[in-house]
């Protein structure tokens, strides 16, 4: 007998183990990717899951391909994926700026990893961060989300899916080695409790010029391969029936800022964050990923000392909440930044505070360990005396 | 309960990891409470270092690492040279006593049990020293209940050899001795 | 009173009424060579996907032909169009682009796409030389060759794409010139009605770029050529290499039946227990 799609129930379980069962209860049913440190657990286990679901899985000859391979599928009417580390990443950065560029839902995992280069692949560290927002080349707009648990590695998929498929976007869930690796209780509800909203699909039309298919900025019904809906797909320029337009700078304007508005107009439905005893605080902790749970083990030790101490996590990464940590800077005197790397997303924060508060930054004492709360609480009373 | 701290070492191929996995799988699905596990091992498959952290906990555990654990169990020497300096004062050691030999000065409640001995010549079977071990921290120290654990190790092991496991497991809730 | 219309305008865009192609391609008669075996076998535009990838051939299907068509980034098309057809099984994809696009920078995924066996019709236009960007040289130009990056005569050696796809695994080689239309069409025919991985070599002048460099000059010269020197796979068998020198061997390379990969991927499911 094949396991269910949803595994209802509780389990104690690897975050990679759980980012795949999320996958599924959201209903992918297409998956290509290629072997890598930390992320291979996912590809191997989707191996094993997908087909006894009736989905397919392919492991690819390189993360290109895989990609590719996803983004085919999911112009072929699939919930597709791919999943990766930091080195397929930048191998795969041209065809997110084709996904990008030809509004496809695809939900793309990066188990992050210690670089640059092929550095420590074990080792955990949020070094793609700017990557994926700005890797590809040309001006786009996608979707991150970040997981602190196995636990929110199951939920950010099904949130990851319902993104992608109702804004036709590259999202990406940008968990680490940590999360990955570690195991933990994951609760995985009933199948009915999971809402995954689908993508809406294009109707007939005498031809594409009758209809539009792109470049809507609240999201244009995709014309599906399959149903004789008879698509032009293409990265080129195009324009709203996707039919390649090299030489309109009306439609070269609209190709690059309709699909960045699209998202960046339901900002609201898809930005996230977490708040955490922020109402009082005179320092609020910035953080996201695994080490956002440094963040409030520090807070709770820094809260026993009577210091008034909040955290904000970014569950959304981009787009970028500016709203929140602005929010959060008219609130508090300092903003203590702590990420598991140099600083990536610090000069982005830096900007929305844009001169409301102080900002301070603190990396672990070594890169790709993450930061002792008990080493955080020495900055924040340092900050605070 | 108050959050514990745990630390399974030994070398690859003991099953170190195995055991804190099984550990963490009786607390949260055959308990209905809360464990954070991570691990690290040395390249090597066999004879490099392996050893894994747990914490337990009646709630969600919000820092997932183990600094200064409460237990140390140690399958290996070298598990005491690397990790006994981590225990908390008045923390608890189980340790192997066939394979580990000599102990530095720690303010610690020591058990022992000798695990590699019993496996070999009771059950015939290396592979379950780990297994002698949980019931050894079972007895002691539980972190899970004990129908938990052995629920846990009955899922963890080939089927076949759950009664070998389960015998091998109540050895070492019957042999630990305080040291 | 209307026009007479083309018996093949039925498969393309009703709204697209020129091609990009400069005067002498041969992109036209590979197109002609496809649809008619489209027609031949009485499929619609309804049954595809087209997949292309980047160059002068990839916009063949696109904005032509009226069917679900994925314009894909530089080398890739193979890549994509393993999704689409690992997804829609039952419908017939075909990948069209040129010797650059699927030799040169997509050739890994060429290589394994053959060795998958999936059921992909690839119609590769091969051209000598890299025409969109400017007359570059291609793993396909002849050695000593003059071109805009080989000024001095290109010094590399060229694939013989057919034989390095039979070699990878394909279930369906051919090989044809613009100067074989009819067999050209046919082959692409077979390939459609192949289920593996079926790959036809187009070999087609482009006077513009490839007949300036190689100094064939016209596209009446160039086809001219291509039927002198073309030598059926059967005769070259016996032909020794210093006969075959200069020689441009066609027809079928390879035609045979084993397990094609989304067939494969349905076993794999039903031993998962998953539905098909």
């Amino acid at each position: 007998m094949p396991k269910p799609r949803v595994l209802t129930g509780n389990h104690f379980q690897i975050g990679n183990w759980a980012c795949t069962e999320g996958a599924l209860a959201a209903g992918c049913d297409f998956a290509a990717g290629y072997p890598i440190t930390p992320a291979s657990e996912v590809a191997n286990f989707l191996a094993a899951r997908l087909p006894e679901v009736g989905g397919v899985f392919i492991q690819s000859e390189d993360e290109i391909s895989a990609c590719c391979s996803a983004i085919g599928a999911s112009w072929a009417g699939r919930r597709a994926m791919t999943v990766t580390s930091g080195p397929g990443i930048s191998l795969m950065q041209e065809s997110i700026g084709f996904a990008a560029a030809t509004e496809t839902p695809l939900v793309i995992v990066d188990v992050q990893r210690f670089g640059p280069s092929t550095g420590v692949p074990s080792v955990g560290l949020t070094a793609d961060m700017v990557q994926v927002a700005r890797g590809s080349h040309g001006d786009y707009q996608i979707i991150a989300l970040a997981p602190n648990t196995p636990q929110a590695m199951f939920d950010i998929m099904i949130r990851a899916f319902d993104l992608a498929e109702t804004y036709r976007t590259p999202v990406f869930v940008m968990a680490d080695g940590f999360a990955g690796h570690m195991r933990e209780r994951v609760s995985i509800p009933e199948a009915a409790a999971l809402k995954v909203r689908g993508r809406k699909i294009a109707a007939p039309a005498a031809t594409v010029l009758e209809r539009t298919d792109f470049l809507d900025e609240n999201v244009a019904p995709m014309p599906v391969f399959g149903l004789g809906l008879r698509a032009h797909v293409t990265s080129s320029c195009h324009d709203a029936h996707g039919m390649r337009n090299l030489s309109d700078p009306e439609v070269m304007h609209s190709y690059v800022t309709v699909p960045i508005k699209k998202i960046l107009s339901h900002r609201d439905d898809i930005v996230r964050v977490e708040e955490t005893r922020t109402d009082d605080a005179e320092l609020i902790i910035i953080s996201y990923g695994t080490v956002a749970r440094c963040g409030i083990a520090a807070l709770e030790l820094a809260r026993a000392e009577n210091l008034p101490v909040g955290q904000l996590r970014l569950e959304t990464c981009w787009p970028l909440p500016d709203r929140e940590i602005e929010a959060a800077a008219r609130k508090a005197a300092h903003l203590l930044v702590l990420e598991n790397n140099m600083g990536q997303m610090l000069p982005y924060i830096r900007a929305c505070v844009n001169g409301a508060a102080v900002v301070h930054f603190m990396g672990p004492e070594h890169l790709g360990q993450i930061q002792e709360p008990d080493a955080i609480v020495r900055v924040i009373r340092e900050i605070l005396s | 309960m108050p959050i514990t701290n745990l630390t399974f070492a030994g070398i690859g191929g003991q099953g170190s990891i195995l055991a804190g996995t099984i550990l963490g799988n009786a607390a949260v699905t055959f308990g209905g409470k809360y464990a954070t596990q991570t691990q690290a091992y040395s390249s090597e498959l066999r004879g490099g270092y392996a050893a894994t952290w747990i914490i337990f906990s009646d709630a969600p555990i919000v820092y997932p690492r183990v600094i200064a654990p409460d237990i140390l169990v140690a399958q290996a020497q070298d598990s005491i040279q690397r990790f006994a300096r981590t225990l908390r004062k008045k923390g608890t050691l189980f340790m192997d006593s066939d394979i580990v030999t000599e102990l530095p000065d720690m303010d610690a409640a020591k058990y022992g049990v000798p695990a590699t001995s019993i496996a070999r010549n009771r059950f015939s079977a290396p592979v379950v020293a780990n297994i002698i071990m949980l019931g050894a921290l079972t007895k002691i120290a539980p972190v899970a209940e004990r129908n938990c654990v052995e629920q846990a190790i009955a899922a963890a092991v080939p089927k076949g050899k759950t009664a070998l496991n389960m015998e091998a497991f109540a050895a070492g809730f019957e042999e630990v001795r305080a040291l | 009173m209307t026009a007479a219309e083309h018996p093949l305008r039925k498969h393309m865009r009703p709204h697209v009424t020129r091609t990009t192609t400069c005067p002498g391609c041969g992109i036209g008669t590979v197109s002609q060579a496809i649809l008619r075996a489209v027609d031949s076998l009485g499929l619609s535009m309804d049954d595809f996907v087209f997949v292309a990838g980047i160059g002068c051939s990839a916009w063949i299907p696109t904005p032509l032909y009226n069917a679900d068509t994925l314009h894909t980034t530089h080398g890739r098309p193979i890549a994509f169009a393993t999704g689409v057809k690992a997804s829609l099984p039952d419908k017939r994809v075909m990948v069209l682009s040129g010797d650059g696009d699927l030799s040169a920078i997509g050739g890994n995924h060429l290589i394994h796409a053959a060795r998958r066996n999936i059921d992909l019709t690839v119609v590769l236009v091969n051209n000598s030389i890299y025409g969109m960007t400017g007359g570059q040289a291609a793993p396909t130009t002849p050695m000593n060759t003059r071109t805009v990056t080989s000024p001095y005569g290109f010094t590399e050696h060229a694939f013989d794409l057919s034989e390095l796809v039979k070699a990878a695994g394909a279930s369906y080689v051919a090989r044809w010139t613009t100067a074989h239309p009819v067999q050209l069409s046919r082959a692409v025919k077979t390939g459609l009605e192949k289920k593996g991985f079926s790959f036809i070599e187009a070999v087609s002048q482009c006077p513009v770029q490839y007949g300036r460099a190689s100094k064939l000059g016209s596209a009446r010269a160039m086809i001219k050529r291509y039927k002198e020197i073309s030598v059926p796979v059967k005769k070259a068998s016996a032909m020794s290499p210093e006969e075959l020198a200069g020689k441009l061997v066609v027809g079928e390379f390879q035609n045979v039946d084993k397990k094609e990969f989304t067939a494969a991927l349905a076993e794999a499911r039903a031993i998962a227990g998953g539905k098909n």
